[in-house]
Order: C-alpha cells, then structure tokens, then sequence
C-alpha cells in the first residue's frame, strides 16, 4: 500500500549535465516497489512550486531500505531536488501506479529507454532478469554525454545497445533503428519503452508492424498522484474497437498496452 | 480542560468537526484511503457528478502558477448512476455524511439530477455547482447571472428534501447579489468560492498553456479573495456558509470559520499533503485549546464587530 513518508536522502550524485542519481532512505516504499512504478515527490517544504513531481522508481536495495531515481533537472521543481542534500528529508508519496506486467521465464523481452525514460527500465530489466528473461535495453540519447547509462563503466546485468542522434556513441540515428533491427532478425517476445512521445509512437508503429505486444510508461502533468483529480490522463481506446476514454496515467497507468494508446 | 466541541450543523447535515473536502479534489475518497482515516472527516463533497458520464477537457488539463494551479478538467466523471452503485456503496461504509456535487447543462439536469439522488440512502446532502468556469453550457452560464441561478435552485429544491448547498462563482461583479437571490430561491446553505477563471501562456509554444485555453485558478494563491467572499456574503446574509480556497493549514481554515463559514472544505492542498484535511482537524482542536475555547461555534464570524 502507497504511503507518504519523510524520506531521508542518503545520497545525491551527478551523473551527467543536468542529471542526477538520488537515493532515499524509504524502507516502507521499497518493500512492495514494483518496476514501473513511481514516487510523488515534494522538492520543496514552501507552497511554490505549490505540486510535487512524479519520478520513476530506477532501483531499490530492500535490505538497505534504499529507493533509487534517476532524474533530470528541467525546470524549477528538480532543480531544488538536485539541491537537496545528504541527511535531508522530503516528503515521498508511493509506491504510485500500475507497473510493468512481466513476461515468463525464458522469454526474450527487448526494453527502448528514450532519453530520461531509461529510468523505470533499468529497475525493470534488473527484475527480468532474477526471472531468468533474456533482456536486451536500447538506450537512445541526444548525445553522448546526455546518456544516463549505457555509457563507458555502467555496468549493467543485461545487453546494452546505445544510439545517439548526433552518433557520439553507438548507433547515429534514434534508438527505435536499433529495435526495428532487432525485430525484423531475432525478434523479440514482449517490448516495454519509456521515452518521448515521438518514440513511443514510432514504437508503437512498429510494434503493429511485426505483430509484438508491447507496454509503454507514460507521462502526464499531475495534481493529486493518486487518481482522485482527473488531471493526468491520457487517450485510450482498445485494439478491439473499445470505445475511446480518458485513463488516468496515475493509478490505471503510468504503465499502459501499447495498442491501446491514442496517438493524435 | 475538557476536549472542545468541533460539531457543526450545516442546514442540517450534521459534522462531527467542521472539516469537508473540495469537490474534484478527493475523487470519491478511496483514492486518499491508504493516507486518510475517512471516518475522521467532518463530511466528503464527491466529484462533480453529471446525469450521464462525460469525457472532459483535452490535455493539457493543469497548469502550476505561483502557489496555485489552474485546472480545466472539464467535469470528467463516471455519471449519477456509477456513483450510486460504486462509489456510494464504498462510502457508506463509514460514519461520514456525503454530499454529492451535482452539475448539469440545462435546468432540468439539476431537477433530474436531485431527484435520482434523493431517493438514495447515505446522500447526506447536495452541492449544487453553478460554478464551473470549464465546461461551455451550465457551469458558470448559470453562476454569473443571479436569475438563471435562482431558477436551478428553485428546480433543485422542488424536487428534493435533501439539504441544498449552493456553490457560487468569484467570478461575478457583486457574489453578495448572487447570494441574495439563491437564497431567496430556497438554498439551505453556500459554498464558497469556486475557483477563479484564469489564464497561463506557454513562452516557448506562444499558445496558451491550458488545452482549453483557460482554466480555474485554485490554491493558496485564491485565498484573500476567498476569505473577502465570505466576510462579505456573512455580512449580508444569515446561511450557513461552506468557505473554500487556498487552506492548506488549521489557520487558513480558521480564518475563513472566523469570516463567517460554519464549515471549511480542503481542495488543492490534499495534492501536496494527503492528510492536510486530518492534519487541520487536529490543528483547529489544538487552537482551541490553547486559546481556552470550549465550542467552535463561538469563533462562527468571531472576525465581525
Ligand atoms: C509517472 C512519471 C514518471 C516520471 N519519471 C521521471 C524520471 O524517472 N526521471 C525524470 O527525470 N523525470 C521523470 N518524469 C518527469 C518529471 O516528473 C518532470 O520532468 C518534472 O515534473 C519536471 O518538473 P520541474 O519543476 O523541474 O519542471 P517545470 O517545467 O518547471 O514543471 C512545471 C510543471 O510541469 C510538470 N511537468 C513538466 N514536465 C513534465 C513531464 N515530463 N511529465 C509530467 N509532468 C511534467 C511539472 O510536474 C510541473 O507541474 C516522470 C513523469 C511522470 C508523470
Ligand atoms: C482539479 C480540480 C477539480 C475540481 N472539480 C470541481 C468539481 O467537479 N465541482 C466543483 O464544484 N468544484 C470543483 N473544483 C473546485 C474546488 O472544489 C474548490 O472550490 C476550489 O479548488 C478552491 O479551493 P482550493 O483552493 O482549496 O482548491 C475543482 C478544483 C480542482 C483544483
Ligand atoms: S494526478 Fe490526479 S488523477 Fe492523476
């Protein structure tokens, strides 16, 4: 069950231009965290910027009770995130949110991480891979120093292919080349992707295309986090002709089918 | 010193403290249920409930503004009938009148509308919004013109026995005239203030920051003129008053109970405090005490000569 908790920073690291790496002290969030998930957190204890800010779970150390996230400084709220310090305490709100349905054992499941939207994919790929799935992340950044992992040292328990759109490292082009490679030759069982819209929708185009079922993490602006405001939906309507709604991304997603998503 | 009474009566709807939640910010109150003990609450105001679902406003629905939001959610909800079978029954479930914030596009909406919930068990009471900057028909057509609202409220009350609230727009020259004819009209009580029509412009786009252009501005940024709203409509008027905007703390809401409202409802700061409504219960109890107040009727308007 979702709590909110005064959550102690343990540590708060950069790791690239603008992006940081956060672990909190939040044994009760951690506990029955699930990748795909997320934390509503207050950056600041003052009343502007009056919401908190969505961030997905990148990792937990259960027996340390520590909760990882992996964010990227754009605009008032995180940058007095990335200035919150060690033994600091924010108020986090979570687990939050539907994650990700994972695939039987032995399956081989291909994960597209767009920019930022590697975070919940590393958290993802580390949980299929104890399941024994084989895992393969496409990570699609900028350029090379806007990669949040996938470069030199991230180690990472699972294949790695990197794509850069000036081709600063790895494949020069966006990362959705690198899965369509991988669908047209090996194929993949299940894809799960987080990124920008313009990713997603590429992804979902050629998911159709090779017939593979995939599952996206959106993200929209939020008020509540918890389902109650209406503010964070999203256009869905069912592969099956279901009728076009709005879902809330906060409690029927961030995680959602890709063929159920409208993209207009 | 003995505990001091929190119990208030709002044209009948009997709270155990003075504490109610803004309707469209608690949903149907299990969403807050993992944070908030409902049964600790003074009373629940649901979502703006139409006679059939409705789909709402395009994205982007919210946008932050200093210590405030503007939302243009546009009533999305699931309709009268899924909230009396599946949000209702939920609530029953504890010892909390709920009152149903009703919302219509034509007159006879709201007739309907009141009249499907009145032969409903657990409906303590109706909130009947006049106020909606976001939706093109009802809405605020009928909050801003003192004589299409009087209508809704004779139309409500005809067809009714539940107690009748009425929430008014800031929207409007004097809220005091508004006040004056929905009471005459037969309201029982007010609620105030919706939120404020407002607007937030996206630099970067050059377009308006709201998929719906404009929105309605809530938070701590609304409260001075929340609070004038209801210092000026108690000063007029002898009804019970709900008073809402901006309390985020046990002080904000006593403020406004100091104002003249008999009640406070709690809206856009459950978003960033999920037991900001427990959280100012406790804080109002505790500001009696200190202040050697046995019963919090006697600060109902304390602020007035
Ligand atoms: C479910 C979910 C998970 C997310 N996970 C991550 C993550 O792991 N790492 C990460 O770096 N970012 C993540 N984001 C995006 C992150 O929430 C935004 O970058 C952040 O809210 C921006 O806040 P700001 O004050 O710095 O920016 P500002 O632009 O100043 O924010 C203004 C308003 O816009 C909202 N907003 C701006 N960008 C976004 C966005 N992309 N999504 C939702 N709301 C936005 C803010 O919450 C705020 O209300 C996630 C978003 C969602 C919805
Ligand atoms: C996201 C959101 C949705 C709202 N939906 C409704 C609604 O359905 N019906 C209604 O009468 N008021 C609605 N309101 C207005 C609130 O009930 C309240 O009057 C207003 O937000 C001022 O209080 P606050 O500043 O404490 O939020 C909504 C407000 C917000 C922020
Ligand atoms: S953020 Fe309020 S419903 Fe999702």
């Amino acid at each position: 069950m979702a709590v909110d908790i005064p959550a102690e920073v343990v540590q708060q690291e950069q790791v690239g231009p603008g992006l940081y790496r956060l672990s909190l002290y939040a044994p009760q969030i951690t506990r029955s965290a699930v990748p795909g998930q997320f934390v509503y957190i207050r950056c600041t204890d003052n009343l502007d910027p009056l919401l908190r800010r969505p961030i997905s779970i990148h990792g937990v150390n259960r027996e340390r009770g520590e909760l990882f996230l992996l964010y990227q400084v754009v605009g008032r709220g995180t940058a007095l995130l990335a200035a919150r310090r060690r033994g600091e305490r924010l108020g986090v709100m979570g687990p939050l949110g539907r994650g990700f349905t994972l695939q039987a054992p032995g399956q081989r499941v291909v994960l597209v991480g767009g920019g930022i939207g590697v975070a919940p994919l590393v958290f993802l790929g580390q949980v299929l891979v104890q399941r024994n799935n084989q895992v393969c992340l496409l990570v699609g950044a900028r350029s090379a120093d806007q990669l949040p992992v996938g470069k030199e040292g991230y180690t990472a328990p699972f294949e790695l292919a990197v794509a850069t759109d000036d081709g600063s490292c790895g494949h020069h082009g966006p990362v959705t080349d690198l899965l369509e490679k991988i669908l047209a030759g090996e194929g993949a069982d299940m894809v799960y992707a987080c990124g920008p819209r313009g990713m997603l929708h590429q992804t979902a185009l050629l998911l159709a295309r090779y017939d593979v079922p995939g599952e996206f993490s959106l993200e929209e602006r939020m008020g509540c986090g918890v389902g109650a405001c209406l503010s964070c939906v999203c256009k869905t309507a069912g592969k099956g002709g279901e009728p076009l709604q709005y879902r809330r991304v906060c409690v029927e997603g961030p995680v959602f089918p890709a063929d159920q998503l409208v993209w207009d | 010193m003995t505990k001091p009474n929190l119990a208030v009566d709002v044209a009948g709807i009997r709270m155990k403290n003075p504490v109610t939640t803004a309707s469209g910010t608690f949903g149907f109150g299990s969403e807050y249920a993992p944070f908030v003990d409902l049964n600790r609450l003074g009373a629940i105001v649901v979502k703006g409930t139409t006679l059939l679902p409705r789909q709402g406003n395009p994205l982007p629905r919210i946008v932050e503004t200093p210590a405030g939001i503007l939302n243009a959610i546009g009533l999305q909800n699931p309709g009268v009938n899924h909230f009396i079978e599946v949000a209702l029954p939920y609530l029953r479930q504890f010892d909390l009148p709920v009152i149903v914030n009703i919302a219509g596009d034509t007159v006879e909406d709201y007739a309907t509308l009141a009249a499907r919930l009145d032969e409903v068990p657990g409906v303590a009471g109706l909130e009947v919004n006049i106020s909606c900057p976001n939706v093109k028909k009802g809405g605020l057509a009928f909050g801003a013109d003192p004589d299409s609202a009087a209508a809704v409220v004779r139309a409500v009350k005809g067809a009714t026995r539940l107690p009748v609230v009425v929430k008014l727009s800031p929207n409007v020259t004097s809220i005091v005239r508004l006040a004056e004819a929905v009471v005459e009209a037969g309201a029982d009580a007010l609620s105030m203030i919706n939120t404020l029509l407002g607007m937030a412009i996206d630099i970067r786009r050059r377009r308006p920051a709201l998929a719906n252009v404009m929105g309605g501005l809530s938070g701590p940024a609304i409260r001075p003129v929340a609070v004038r709203a209801v210092w000026q409509v108690y000063q007029a008027l002898k009804v019970p008053i709900v008073g809402m905007g901006g309390i985020v703390t046990a002080e904000d809401a006593l403020e406004f109970i100091m104002a003249g409202a008999t009640a406070v409802a709690v809206g856009t700061a459950n978003f960033i405090n999920p037991r900001a409504t427990t959280d100012i219960i406790e804080g109002i109890e505790r500001f009696l005490v200190e202040e050697g107040v046995s019963d919090i009727q006697e600060l109902i308007g304390a602020a007035h000569m």
